[in-house]
Parts: C-alpha cells; sequence; structure tokens
C-alpha cells in the first residue's frame, strides 16, 4: 500500500517543493495565565503541539524552536571598582530594552536547525533582542546582564529540550522562576526545514499578582501614603496586641 | 513554606524569616536592645535588597519599640518633653535622611554606603561591649568601683533656649536633644535602625538625665520617628513590604519574651561578651563583603 502510493506522494511534494511547504504548526499551552500569589515559588507551562501537513513528510531537517519572552524594560547595568580598597559601583551603562524573561527550547542545538541569517532576521539569540547603544563599552555590560540573568534563571537555552515524535508532535516544559516581572509574555513555536523557519505560531501568557500580593503592591505604589499610615498602624496594632497577650501568659 | 514578598519581590523561605525574627527577639529581649542594627543586615545576608531591608526595619521597630514606650506611659516613667523635643530632632533627620536615601539610591551607593555605615556601627558597638564586659567581670573580682560625680556643669549649660525638664529634673538648652534626636533620626532613615544604642548613652552622659526615665523616653522617640520613618520611606523610596515586617515582627515578638525569661537566668556579663562577638562577627563578615573582590563585578540596577 504505501509503495504503491509513494510516486504519487513523491509528484505531491515535488509540486509543493517551494519554501513554504506546507508545513503549519498547531500549539498550545498548559496555562496562558500565571497567578503570582503570597506563595509563588515560580512555575511551568508546557507548550506542546503538533506539525500539521497536508502533504506528505518532505526531505530535510525538522526543527522545532521554541521561544518564551517577558516584557522588555529598559535596563541599567553597573560594575563594580576597587576604590580606597573597597568594591564601590563605578561605572553605569544603559540597556536601552532588554527582555526580563527569555527562554529559548529547541529539538536540537539551534545552529543545526536554523541558518545563522535566519537567526537574526528573526531575533532568536538572547543577544539579538537586546538593544543598547554599541561601543567599546558595551559588550561587557550586556553580555553581564546575560550572565546575571542566566544565574537568576530568567534567561536560559535548553538546546534537545523540545521533545519531537515522529517529526510531528512537540512539547517542552519551560521553568518560570519565582522573581518574574509581571506582563505580557509571548510564546512562539518556530518550525524549521534545513534552516530555514517555514510556520511560526505565537501565543500569549499573562503574568499577575494576584490577591493580597496585588492589593499591597498597587497600594505601595499608587497610595504610597495611605500605605505607609497603614504599614505604620498596622505595626502600632501588632505591637499592642503582643503586649497584651505575652502579659496575660 | 516559601512566601512571595509583595514589595521586595523576592520569594524567600517565610520559616526563615520568623526564625530570624526569633533569634534577633532572643537577643534583644536578653540585652534590652532593639536588635535593629543586627537585623538588617542579616537581612542583607539572605538576599533582601538593602533598599527594602533598611526601609522595612524601620516598620519593624514601630511595633517592638510601641508596647515598650506604652508600658512605660503607663508607668509614667519617661520625660514627655524631652520625648517630645527628640521626636521633633529625629523628624528633621529622618525627612534628611530619607532625602540622602533616594539620592543614593539613585546614584547605585545605598548597598556600599549602607554597608560601610554598618562595619563602623558594628564595629565600635562590638568592640566597646566586649571592652566593657572584660572590665566588668575583672570589676567583680576586684570590687572597687570609682565614684562619679553624679551631676556635672558643662558646655551644655551655656547654651540658649533652656527649658525645664520636669521629669528629668533638667534646666538646660533645647539644642543639644533636638540634635542628639536629628542624630538618630538620620540613622533611622539610612540604616534602619531604633538608635536607643546612641540616644541612651547621649541622654545619660551628654545630657545628664536620670536613669530611670531614659528608657522610656529613647523608647518613646523610637516609636515616633520610627513611625515618620516608615511613611516617608514609604512615599519616596516605595521600598517598605508589610509581609516582610510583619513576618519578622511575629517571630520577634515571641523571641524576645523567651529571652527576656533567659535573661534573668543568665549571668549577665558572660552574655554581654556573647553578644560582643556576634556583633563583631556580623561586622567581619560585612567588611569581608567590601574588600574581597566579589566574584560578580556586574549588577543589575533598581527597576523604574
Amino acid at each position: 500500500m504505501r509503495i504503491g502510493l509513494t510516486p504519487i506522494l513523491l509528484c505531491m511534494a515535488m509540486a509543493s517543493a517551494t519554501p513554504t511547504v506546507g508545513e503549519e504548526i498547531i500549539s498550545a499551552l498548559s496555562q496562558n495565565r500565571i497567578s503570582i500569589t503570597a506563595n509563588f515559588d515560580g512555575s511551568e507551562i508546557f507548550i506542546y503541539g503538533a506539525v500539521k501537513r497536508e502533504a506528505p513528510v518532505v526531505d530535510g531537517d525538522l526543527g522545532i524552536i521554541i521561544t518564551v519572552v517577558g516584557p522588555f524594560e529598559p535596563t541599567l547595568v553597573r560594575r563594580k571598582d576597587r576604590i580606597f580598597g573597597i568594591w564601590v559601583n563605578a561605572n553605569a551603562f544603559n540597556i536601552d530594552t532588554a527582555p526580563t524573561f527569555y527562554a529559548i527550547a529547541s529539538s536540537a542545538p539551534l545552529k543545526e536547525i536554523l541558518h545563522e541569517s535566519e537567526s537574526v532576521r528573526n531575533q532568536i539569540p538572547i543577544e539579538e533582542k537586546i538593544e543598547a547603544a554599541s561601543s567599546a563599552e558595551s559588550q561587557s555590560f550586556v553580555s553581564a546582564l546575560v550572565r546575571i540573568r542566566e544565574k537568576q534563571g530568567l534567561y536560559s537555552e535548553l538546546p534537545d529540550m523540545v521533545d519531537l515524535r515522529s517529526d510531528t508532535l512537540f512539547g517542552t516544559h519551560i521553568a518560570l522562576p519565582a522573581n518574574l516581572v509581571e506582563g505580557e509574555y509571548t510564546a512562539t513555536v518556530y518550525v524549521t526545514r534545513d534552516g530555514t523557519i517555514v510556520d511560526k505560531q505565537e501565543s500569549k501568557i499573562d503574568v499577575q499578582k494576584v490577591g493580597l500580593e496585588r492589593w499591597i503592591y498597587t497600594l505601595a505604589h499608587q497610595q504610597p501614603l495611605a500605605y505607609g499610615l497603614l504599614a505604620v498602624l498596622l505595626a502600632t496594632f501588632t505591637g499592642w496586641a503582643a503586649s497584651v497577650v505575652f502579659r496575660r501568659i | 513554606m516559601q512566601i512571595y514578598l509583595p514589595i521586595a519581590e523576592v520569594s524567600v523561605n517565610a520559616l526563615l524569616l520568623l526564625g530570624l525574627g526569633g533569634v534577633v527577639g532572643i537577643l534583644s529581649g536578653m540585652f534590652g536592645v532593639g536588635g535593629g542594627f543586627l537585623m538588617t543586615p542579616l537581612l542583607f545576608f539572605i538576599g533582601i535588597p538593602p533598599t527594602i531591608a533598611v526601609a522595612t526595619e524601620a516598620n519593624q521597630i514601630v511595633a517592638s519599640s510601641v508596647s515598650g514606650a506604652l508600658a512605660h506611659f503607663r508607668r509614667r516613667s519617661l520625660d514627655i518633653l524631652m520625648g517630645l523635643i527628640l521626636v521633633a530632632g529625629g523628624v528633621i533627620g529622618a525627612a534628611i535622611g530619607v532625602q540622602v536615601f533616594a539620592l543614593l539610591k539613585a546614584a547605585g551607593q545605598v548597598d556600599t554606603l549602607v554597608r560601610i555605615g554598618y562595619v563602623v556601627l558594628l564595629g565600635i558597638i562590638g568592640s566597646l561591649m566586649l571592652i566593657e564586659s572584660v572590665r566588668a567581670i575583672r570589676r567583680t573580682h576586684q570590687d572597687s568601683t570609682p565614684l562619679r560625680k553624679l551631676h556635672q556643669h558643662n558646655w551644655i549649660h551655656g547654651l540658649p533656649f533652656k527649658i525645664k525638664f520636669r521629669s528629668s529634673g533638667l534646666y538646660i538648652s533645647a539644642i543639644p536633644p533636638l540634635l542628639i534626636g536629628a542624630m538618630v533620626g538620620v540613622l533611622a532613615a539610612i540604616m534602619g535602625v531604633g538608635g536607643g544604642f546612641i540616644m541612651v548613652p547621649a541622654m545619660i552622659y551628654i545630657l545628664g538625665m536620670p536613669t530611670k526615665v531614659v528608657i522610656g523616653t529613647s523608647l518613646f522617640q523610637i516609636t515616633f520617628v520610627t513611625a515618620f520613618t516608615t511613611v516617608l520611606h514609604a512615599t519616596t523610596n516605595q521600598t517598605v513590604d508589610i509581609a516582610l515586617a510583619f513576618l519578622l515582627f511575629l517571630g520577634g515578638v515571641v523571641g524576645a519574651q523567651i529571652g527576656a525569661r533567659l535573661g534573668v537566668k543568665l549571668p549577665a556579663e558572660q552574655l554581654r561578651v556573647f553578644l560582643a562577638i556576634i556583633v563583631i562577627g556580623v561586622c567581619g563578615k560585612l567588611a569581608m563583603d567590601l574588600l574581597l573582590q566579589p566574584s560578580e563585578l556586574y549588577s543589575l540596577g533598581d527597576r523604574l
């Protein structure tokens, strides 16, 4: 049966052997809302899906790349220097914008499934996501930013972490650490053939403080006077209550 | 049990915070010190940003000093007029301190300067305590205490704006208490300490106040000045974390009760040596952090 069909399939494949080979992504997220609650200790999202084909499987190496990017923010990076024997923040460099979170998972090492030019054009590597005035000094500050955020679990590169089955089904887990910045996160799934991106699909993830955390944070930043008075009132009350309780014991 | 601190925006172990509050509480209960000067550097060690640690500690001190102040108020063992002048000075000092703090924060120098401040402060307190307690231990063996003049007339009595302080039995200028209050206010705002360890000796030795009203008056000043500092930090720097303050206080209040009971049973002089060693240890750790080359020279600035 299979053997009999092969010539026809080959013809169909060749007919559609244009850059878009008719491969589409259907993907989904395990959750598109992350709530930062009082006991928030990081989270994990599962991104999964399938490569949908109208035509049979074509030749060429298939690759899946999944990125999750957090809100962009300008960031100040400081460098310590030794002044009078003490290590003090001396130089600072302003990075115009950088993602507060960036994870990139792929079904094989990135270089093997994505051309360099294609990678840069689609801003896939972390360095491409960071915008900073280029100077002799800027490079060291940018790489320090990447290094620090990698250590904090905010930036990560996860080659081979996308599980790809029968060139069709894929899935990966992305860990979100506890120190997440609030905002809209974007998960993007790319499918590549021989180093070229054939299709991509984006989905949004909403990261929000909720409940008491939300309330405290909003009050502190929007009504700082009321918040300060509340802090004092709460402290006075607990201090007084504690003295009453312990006088009885 | 992890807890996410809403303002500090870090996730820490709630039991660690309760324990830290408890240990510092035990020490403050045993020795009758506020504990702010130990708590703030310990918060640095567990990864709370110094800007948050200092402001939040001011808030916690409100809670831990208010009950003491109330108790002294009921017993009338405080000089309210003197307290009010110290508070006035403290408010001015705290206002200046919070502005300085905001400038330092913008310049990215809070961490370093607060740490240097602590090295100096803890170094002085620790060594004075050690010398004093070693002397006291020797003295108990020799059993001869030199007499000191109770009331001396010094330069303080030459200053203008003299006021009669009935509870203290003093007739002195308002300027020295105002200045002492202001200095304590600056310390509260920049370092996150109550400042009792400076105010109490200053009241006894500089102002010549009788010992029986000193502690109450000091707590009175600390309660109001740290409350004012908390509000000012909240409005200027948005760095007060209510959740952090609350957990530290819960641990602290239980610790203080245990400490107060332990303190009665254990030998006071030896305990003082023990506290001095802890203070010097914390000072040493902070000094090392400043002097040794950090493994990461770069850091990310505060988010805007």
